[in-house]
């Protein structure tokens, strides 16, 4: 007990008889915690937020437009619209093994006709794989498209949540009536709202998702606008989009090596990017904020050396009186981790009140700023380490002080 | 004089300060021999060496040549740890200037070697009693050195180097930076610690506490040139 307990009795002793300078070594090392954990906490706030913003597009989807052929091909000329099919999409299906899931979309601007509301509004006939790949989460109460409702063609109607609101109101819209082209659908649900940041064809909210298989029987369509796909493993997205693309060259007699007959829009470059790109951010800000940690933690270094020299006699007198130089290393390391500790959760929960008061107006751009164990735990290693190095020297040379001249060093 | 009773043993004694392109020897051959019980004065005129000898003496320093036996303990080779450990058990340092600690009373004073001795709280509360009563300042303990005079400075430092009840006493000019009176009276507790038992090795340049002493040292230029026992207090009275 003694051996622990002695060393930490010396301790509180010089911190209690130098209120001033371990005060003011303190805030050094708070004001650098403050400047890590803040950056990093805002930095992960921040990719969280343009995450979610870019999974409101899709989950690592592909987006593919047929388009028009650029290369001569087995004899047909360059020019050549491509036009795909559902025979092509149940082909691909079959036959790509990379792929995950798929789904065609065709769309169209359709008269909606509710009571005496007549508007125009943006429709899209999809796979029910389709509401699981873009991310179509229904709200309680409602739910996605399902195989049933695209076997039997089934005049239902999937929601935007803004139009939704624009339709009915404080109604629940899930089993309301409207006409669409002519034809009555039945609403099964609406779209938890969510963000957006990216489209093709305009956000999800303002749409009305139906059947494929129903919007073909409602307007004759035959030919797909567009078609998404999700690759089984997002690694290896590339190689699924090339054999997409093989498989309806094969079937739709265009050269494989044509990048304008399948136009390709694939989101996961983008989910490359940003993981790059957020990686550099925070790699950015934790450097900022360590060089921050790092000046804090000189100051200290700084300030115990000073210590160490205004001290010397005490030391010397320490030593002449029994004192090992081992203990007196050990004591103003403690002194040091013990500042350093305490600079450090100080600075944490100055972080955490930040953090809790900040105005939630900026969620869309900078996300919610929290200190997630992550953040918390490499600042306490920066900290530990810090306050060993700054630690080490000053104690050190406290520790190699002959007594005879420190003794005399009043 | 009895080897087993011999607290301190030099022999051959040297002790060379390399300053880089002059050497000083401050020590260049002592033989010095203190036996339990005795009481020893050290003299000579400044700059002699005499405390270069106390430090080697107290294990503050180790010597550059020679063989120095503590209590039949061998000092040279030993490590700054070890050093610090028999500075801690054997000996009780005495300083011109106190050395007390400003910001911690006088009873913080005391406790400091037996807190590096490991001595439990319960028990070093009791010596600390004990020995504030013996020097006479028991109702000073919670005081700081600077609410003392220098006589009661002096001997919380006393009562500091008794603490861990060491072999020898050793005391640097102890009554160097204090009025007749209470040097006086600093002269009468050694002589109250001597005549208890204990073991007393003074450097003074006060020839009234050199008297005192039943035995005086004198060293010049590194040497020892006078060694006789005085007149003042006798044989050392044995245990």
């Amino acid at each position: 007990m003694t051996f622990v307990l002695n060393p930490l009795r010396q301790l509180w002793r010089d911190l209690r008889t130098q209120k001033l300078r371990t005060f003011l070594t303190t805030l050094g090392i708070v004001w650098g915690t403050v400047a890590v954990t803040l950056l990093l906490s805002f930095g992960q706030a921040m990719h969280r937020q343009m995450l979610k913003n870019v999974l409101g597009l899709g989950n690592a989807i592909v987006i593919s437009f047929p388009a028009m052929t650029s290369k001569p091909f087995e004899g047909l000329g360059k020019g050549r619209p491509i036009r795909v099919t559902e025979d092509d999409i149940e082909l691909i299906r079959k036959r790509a093994t990379l792929v995950d899931a798929i789904s065609s979309e065709y769309s169209e601007t359709l008269k909606l006709k509710m009571g005496t509301r007549t508007m125009a509004v943006d429709v899209s006939g999809v796979s029910p794989e389709f509401g699981e790949m873009r991310n179509m989460i229904p709200q309680i109460g409602g739910r996605f498209l399902n195989p049933i409702d695209a076997a039997q063609k089934r005049r239902v109607a999937f929601l935007g949540d803004e139009l939704a609101e624009d339709l009915f109101g404080a109604t629940d819209p899930v089993g309301q009536i409207f006409r669409l082209h002519g034809s009555p659908f039945t609403v099964i649900g609406t779209l938890e709202p969510k963000t957006q940041d990216s489209s093709y064809s305009g956000r999800d909210k303002d749409k009305i998702m139906i059947p494929g298989s129903t919007f073909r029987a409602l307007t004759g369509e035959k030919y797909v606008t567009l078609f998404i796909f999700t690759s089984k493993d997002v690694q290896h997205t590339k190689q699924t989009t090339d054999e997409v693309r093989t498989i309806l060259a094969g079937k739709l007699r265009f050269d494989p090596t044509d990048k304008e007959a399948l136009m390709i829009w694939d989101t996961t470059e983008m989910f490359q990017f940003m993981d790059s790109f957020m990686f550099a951010f925070k790699a950015f800000l934790g450097i900022v904020g360590s060089l921050t940690l790092v000046v804090g933690g000189i100051g200290v270094s700084n300030i115990m050396s000073v210590v160490v020299e205004e001290r010397t006699p005490e030391i010397g007198v320490k030593m002449a009186l029994g004192a090992r130089p081992r203990s007196i290393l050990t004591q103003f390391l403690a002194e040091t981790l013990i500042i350093t500790a305490i600079g450090g959760i100080v600075g944490l929960m100055i972080t955490i009140g930040i953090c809790e008061i900040w105005p939630s107006g900026m969620e869309e751009y900078m996300g919610i700023p929290t200190v997630d164990t992550q953040v918390a735990l490499l600042t306490s290693a920066l900290l530990g380490l810090i306050g060993l190095v700054a630690g080490f020297f000053p104690a050190q040379s406290a520790a190699n002080l002959d007594p005879v001249v420190a003794m005399k060093m009043t | 004089m009895p080897a087993n009773d011999t607290i301190i043993e030099m022999e051959g004694i040297r002790k060379v300060y390399d300053t880089g392109k002059i050497q000083v020897e401050a020590l260049r051959g002592i033989d010095l021999n203190i036996s339990q019980g005795e009481f020893v004065a050290i003299v000579g005129p400044s700059g002699s060496g005499k405390s270069t000898l106390m430090n080697l003496i107290g294990c503050l320093d180790t010597p550059t040549a020679g063989v120095y036996r503590l209590s039949g303990q061998l000092v040279a080779g030993m490590k700054k740890d070890e050093l610090a450990t028999i500075r801690n058990r054997r000996v009780g340092f005495i300083f011109q200037n106190f050395n007390l600690l400003p910001q911690i009373t006088a009873y913080e004073n005391v406790e400091m070697p037996l807190l590096f001795g490991g001595v439990p709280r319960r028990e070093r509360r009791n010596r600390i009693e004990e020995l504030m009563e013996r020097v006479g300042l028991k109702d000073r303990m919670e005081h700081k050195p600077t609410e003392l005079s220098g006589g009661q400075m002096q001997r919380v430092a006393v009562a500091r180097a008794l603490a861990m009840d060491p072999d020898i006493l050793l005391a640097d000019e102890p009554t160097g930076n204090l009025d007749t009176s209470s040097g006086g009276d600093i002269m009468e507790l050694f002589h109250e610690l001597w005549e208890q038992g204990g073991t007393m090795l003074v450097i003074t340049h006060d020839a009234a506490l050199a008297r005192r002493a039943a035995r005086q040292v004198e060293i010049q230029d590194g040497l020892i040139t006078r060694n006789t026992v005085g007149t003042g207090a006798g044989p050392a009275a044995s245990e």
